[in-house]
């Protein structure tokens, strides 16, 4: 990582643990973060990637502080802020803003577009009305909500509008992280376009730095500078952009290539019916976390847990073997 | 003769507000051991198209012109009895989120066997119950034994999609109408999923229709596509016409606008606007105004065309 560009976060061996009841009297943790380190750079876009329960979510909300680290460090502008929760963070709380998965249940229904849209500026500035209503107005042209639309209430809208509106809530305070968290996969394919050409174009006209979580890598293309590929709550695989798409190394980066729906290939056949599912992340084993679903794996695999190293290039790779 | 046959099917829903012709005069046919899929927007008709086959329409909802003929016979002939003994035997259908399709308080064992005893009381219990084992089995539940005794909420997304399409392949079906079974799931899962579906009805020689909004999803598995806009069918044929050569802008835009691998285009393209409310459809061809070539012409609804053995509703494409 160059030293030219500027961190914003720095997210260092975080651990995040879950107590789960196992039985009557029996509890265990359940580990969603496994030392997840990563930085992200002013101006740019991380992406993070990968299934279901493999703590992408996580992470984001540790940033966010809706949940507590149980271990490691997050630094915001060089501050630790991992053991903040929300009232003590302050004036940095406005600076990151997160935009949800599904825009059906993160919209207030009983509230106008207006005031769902007004609600930031009130708790955090102090600009009087008339300010309040040009900064709304001014951003609604950016984001493609017609000014007619903002005494309507979210029901009156489409999924893609919907999403558009959380879009211009979070980007109201001008924050200087926004954490989207599958912001576009509860639409259709053809308003998914929109939202990620519209998410480009406000990167580039307010410089803004984005961690992008989603399970599609086909997406993450179009947005990121840099893709951390995640299982089981660690990072397998991190590269730029270029690195990542030209040569995926770990097999579970090959695997989510593979799987991905393209008009110009045919289904692969019987090793995606091999790949199996990801494992429950309370009996974590020994070895490698994806050697039970790899189909390169050796019998060394089982024994160690592999560290990730640096194949060259700061693309970092969690699997000896490659 | 075809399997399934629906001739100018319409299924309106009598609002408040107005009707709202969710469904509006389409045909399609499917033979038996096809694939159909049949794409398009939220709010284009699609699922209602699936439901309206089964007659699972309530009110304010009504099917009000059309036939459906299945296997020779119009379903909406038939009464409520007969059509019961259809379901889940003959057309089974598989929901779009698993999650809710399976009843959280009895097995999954429990609720695999009642659909097999529910149309054929003279099975032994045993009986069904070696039946359920071998499908689950056959749609790749590990630890398939064991599986019998959970309920849902032990199971994952991935895992009771898999229980769901077992129940609907349960009694052998001729027909199975899979509603958006894998939106719901990871890219991982759904790859898995759909290859299932594709062997399964292969093997066994039944059709299926699959209903999505992803046409990649649909490129992958199907032999015949539908692309629906507003209520009406806009283009229909083969997959390899739709996919590699659509003609319609609607279906080219559908096309355009996914992400791809190895694209060099900084930039996805982008179909603009949205879909029109169905209760306030515009004069004329329903999509021109998000359409790149729609002039005056576009201002009456255009006429069926036949290009090939594709058929098409658009003023802008000329035969030859």
């Amino acid at each position: 990582m160059s030293q030219s560009q500027r961190k914003l976060v720095e997210v260092k061996n975080v651990v995040k643990t879950f107590s789960v009841k196992t039985g009557t009297f029996k509890k265990r943790d359940l580990y969603a973060l496994n030392r997840v380190s990563f930085d992200i750079f002013k101006g740019k876009t991380l992406s993070l990637v990968g299934e279901s329960g493999c703590g992408k979510t996580t992470i984001g909300k540790v940033i966010l502080g809706l949940h507590q680290a149980t271990n490691g460090l997050v630094n915001f502008r060089g501050k630790d802020i991992s053991k903040l929760s929300p009232h003590k963070r302050g004036a940095i709380q406005k600076d990151i803003q997160m935009i949800f998965q599904d825009p059906y249940s993160s919209l207030n229904p009983r509230k106008k577009i207006k005031t769902i849209l007004e609600q930031p500026l009130k708790i955090h500035t102090d600009y009087k009305k008339k300010e309040r209503l040009n900064t709304i107005l001014s951003l609604c042209d950016n984001v493609g909500i017609d000014h007619s639309y903002l005494n309507r209430y979210p029901h009156q809208f489409s999924g893609g509008q919907r999403q558009r509106i959380a879009i211009a809530r979070a980007m109201i305070l001008k924050p200087e992280l926004v954490l989207a968290d599958e912001p576009i996969s509860a639409l259709d394919v053809s308003i998914q376009a929109q939202i990620i050409n519209l998410m480009m174009d406000l990167k580039e006209k307010y410089r803004l730095t984005t961690l992008f979580i989603t399970h599609d890598i086909s997406v993450v293309k179009y947005l990121s500078d840099h893709v951390a590929v995640m299982y089981l709550g660690e990072i397998v695989e991190y590269a730029s952009k270029k690195q990542l798409f030209n040569s995926p190394k770990h097999p579970y980066t090959q695997m989510l290539f593979s799987t991905v729906p393209d008009i110009n290939t045919p289904l692969e056949t019987d090793s995606v019916l091999k790949a199996g599912e990801i494992q429950s992340p309370i009996d974590l084993p020994q070895g490698c976390f994806f050697a039970n679903r790899c189909p390169y794996k050796v019998p060394s695999c089982s024994a160690a847990h592999p560290e990730i190293l640096d194949v060259g290039d700061n693309h970092l790779v969690r699997c000896p073997n490659c | 003769m075809a399997l399934l046959e629906i001739n100018n099917l319409k299924t309106y829903f009598f609002t408040r507000n107005g009707v709202v012709k969710s469904v509006d005069g389409i045909d399609f046919s499917i033979e038996k051991g096809e694939i159909l899929g049949i794409v398009g927007e939220s709010g284009a008709g699609k699922s209602i198209t699936g439901f309206s086959i089964l007659n699972l329409i309530d009110d304010p909802g009504k099917i009000v012109a059309g036939e459906i003929i299945f296997n020779g016979i119009n379903l909406l002939t038939l009464s409520e009895e007969k059509l019961e003994k259809i379901r889940g035997n003959e057309i089974s259908m598989v929901f779009q989120d698993p999650q809710t399709s399976l009843n959280p308080v009895i097995s999954i064992g429990d609720q695999l066997i009642e659909t097999i005893l529910y149309h054929n009381k003279k099975v032994a219990k045993k009986d069904a119950r070696k039946t359920c084992l071998d499908i689950l089995k056959l749609v790749g539940m590990p630890a398939a034994e064991k599986r019998m005794g959970s309920y849902p909420h032990q199971l994952s997304g991935g895992m009771k999609q898999r229980v769901v399409i077992a129940m609907a392949l349960l009694n052998n079906p001729k027909l199975l109408i899979a509603d958006e079974p894998t939106t719901a799931l990871d890219v991982t899962i759904q790859a898995q999923i759909l290859y299932l579906m594709k062997k399964l009805s292969k093997d066994m020689n039944s059709s299926l229709i699959l209903i999505t909004h992803d046409i990649a999803v649909v490129s992958q598995l199907c032999d015949k596509i539908a692309v629906m806009y507003a209520g009406r069918i806009v283009e229909y044929g083969r997959k390899k016409d739709i996919i590699f050569n659509p003609m319609h802008p609607y279906t080219k835009g559908l096309v355009a606008c996914l992400p791809k691998l190895n694209d060099e285009n900084d930039r996805l393209y982008q179909i603009p606007g949205i879909m029109p409310s169905l209760l306030n459809l515009p004069e004329g061809c329903y999509f021109k105004n998000r359409c790149d070539y729609a002039d005056e012409e576009c201002n009456t609804y255009p006429e069926k065309k036949q290009i090939d053995k594709r058929i098409l509703f658009c003023h802008k494409v000329k035969e030859n």
